[in-house]
């Protein structure tokens, strides 16, 4: 009888868990429902400039014939692989500085004034220089998307890295262990979520300098039709990229949160 | 005769402003299998002397002997164990119990089955694929013991190893502890604030004064309560009197600093 009640009780508050999710789900459908709907009547009836503002049936179609017809899948392509490419090679790069920091202390005592500097210098500020030293193309825009982020990460990374408990270092060193033992056992994997926390900012941070670098100079990417559609006035080019970004910037991010959950299933 | 010797050891701290030497000229002897204890007013240095006698830090001036070499070239004989566990949190109960080999290069297949061998000793079966945060405090403890334990130390050193457990914990596994050190014949300096804790557990008491550092007394610990478990030894007849005494040489340290 006891069990049976408890057992009800359980299924009750499962319920309440269920209804929240549900709530909560249907108010975002609702608030996109609206947001789109009332963009295409306000466009639709001229209470806003459909010149500029477009429309969502405009970039829907514009979107469906230029994905057909393939363009609109090269540029996106092209995009992709930038902000890819920078966001790996920024991490990558931010984290092995900060390694080569943790390493000497000498070093980093050094190189602290530099690494100011660098860090609250407008990083898309340096875009002309790179792309005059390393040449207009894809190059130069993979770099922007990884310059953008190498110096937050190795900042960020850098902190975490002295931030461990020395009680974990304490027990490695009663060992006898190298400082590259305790780099590898305690240091590293008790930073893996400060790291994977920086990812999920260099997200963000690698479409800007990609982008920033596809205004610049190029000729393909959601950049360059972002500059086009303004050039030629085509709004409807400029909102369908915007969409596109969105919608990979985001993908993005649902990734870097799933290598997250996998990675740091026991980390504290 | 001496195992472990420290002779004249000072350390100083030194910080941006100021330096406080926290050891002065601390010279004692620990003999093989035997079991000292240091007690003392918080900030006395206990724990200084172990970090130097590990080999973590290094004392300013003073030496180290250990089989009568100076302590640096025989760091794997050393297990320290600290107030909280510090398992790994990424790593199984069973790899962490392997760290000392992992990290001496000594991780072999006889030594992973001598690991859960120790493991199931102190009471922990089938825990070796767990990770630590499904185990309580007291058995996070004891997996400590066995880290500690696996690389065959000749000094174990106990920075308060039962400070953060609950009482009823702390006294089973202040018999467990016990019991295996004898076992295994190991020596051993405890860290503690627990008068009981370290009457019942050793065989000499050195009590230390603060600011700086120094050795007060040495009390032994009379051999009838050396051979009982540290439970029972609570109870034996010559325990209220050591600690009275223990307790009287403390309080003289402390007189002039109110409470």
């Amino acid at each position: 009888m006891e069990t049976k009640s408890d057992q009800r009780l359980f299924e009750q508050h499962k319920q309440k868990i269920k209804r929240e999710k549900k709530i909560v789900f249907a108010w975002q459908l609702i608030i996109l429902v609206s947001f789109f709907s009332l963009w295409e009547v306000m466009s639709k009836m001229r209470w806003i400039d459909p010149l500029i503002f477009s429309s969502p049936s405009k970039i829907f179609n514009h979107l469906t014939s230029k994905i057909l017809d393939g363009s609109m899948i090269i540029h996106t392509q092209v995009t992709l692989f930038e902000t890819v490419l920078g966001f790996i090679i920024g991490t990558i790069l931010g984290i092995l500085i900060a390694t080569t920091l943790w390493s000497s202390t000498r070093f980093a005592k050094i190189m602290d004034p530099y690494l100011v500097i660098l860090n609250a210098m407008p990083k898309v500020a340096l875009g002309p220089i790179i792309i005059v030293a390393i040449g207009p193309g894809y190059l130069s825009i993979i770099t922007m998307g990884a310059i953008i982020s190498v110096i937050i990460t190795t900042l960020v990374v850098y902190s975490a890295f002295k931030e461990v408990d020395p009680n974990y270092v304490k027990v490695l060193k009663s060992f006898g262990a190298t400082r590259a033992q305790l780099f590898k056992e305690a240091i590293f994997p008790a930073t893996l979520p400060a790291m994977i926390s920086t990812l999920k900012v260099n997200v963000g941070l690698s479409w800007v300098g990609v982008i920033v670098g596809e205004f610049l100079v190029s000729k393909e990417g959601l950049g360059y039709l972002i500059v086009y559609g303004f050039q030629v006035f085509d709004f409807t080019l400029v909102m369908s990229s915007l969409i596109l970004i969105a919608i990979f910037a985001a993908i993005m991010y649902k990734i870097v949160e799933k290598i997250e959950r996998w990675l740091i299933k026991h980390t504290v | 005769m001496s195992f472990l010797t420290l002779d004249n050891v000072s350390h100083h701290y030194f910080s941006k402003n100021d330096y406080t030497k926290a050891l002065d000229h601390i010279s004692f002897s620990v003999k093989e299998g035997e079991f000292v204890a240091l007690v003392g007013p918080s900030g006395c240095g206990k724990s200084t002397i172990l970090s130097i006698v590990a080999g973590i830090i290094q004392q300013t001036s003073g030496k180290v002997l250990l089989n009568k070499e100076p302590i640096k070239q025989s760091e794997l004989a050393i297990g320290y164990m600290l107030q909280q566990d510090y398992l790994f949190p990424w790593k199984t109960i069973l790899d962490n119990v392997l760290l000392g080999p992992k990290i001496h290069n000594t991780d072999t297949e006889e030594i992973r089955n001598k690991a859960l061998e120790l493991l199931e000793e102190v009471g922990l079966p089938n825990v070796a694929d767990a990770y630590p945060d499904s185990l309580s405090g007291g058995m996070r403890q004891r997996v400590a013991l066995v880290r500690t334990l696996i690389t065959d130390p000749k000094v174990l050193l106990l920075d308060e190893p039962f400070s953060a457990l609950d009482y009823q914990t702390k006294l089973k596994l202040e018999d467990l502890v016990f019991k295996l050190l004898k076992t295994y014949h190991k020596t051993a300096i405890l860290v503690t604030h627990d008068i009981g804790e370290a009457i019942s557990m050793s065989d000499r008491i050195l009590v230390m004064d603060a600011n700086p550092g120094t050795i007060a007394k040495t009390f032994d610990v009379p051999i009838e309560i050396r051979n009982e478990m540290p439970f029972t030894a609570r109870r034996h007849n010559k325990f209220q009197n050591l600690f009275d005494k223990v307790w009287e040489e403390l309080n003289k340290n402390d007189a002039n600093t109110p409470i």
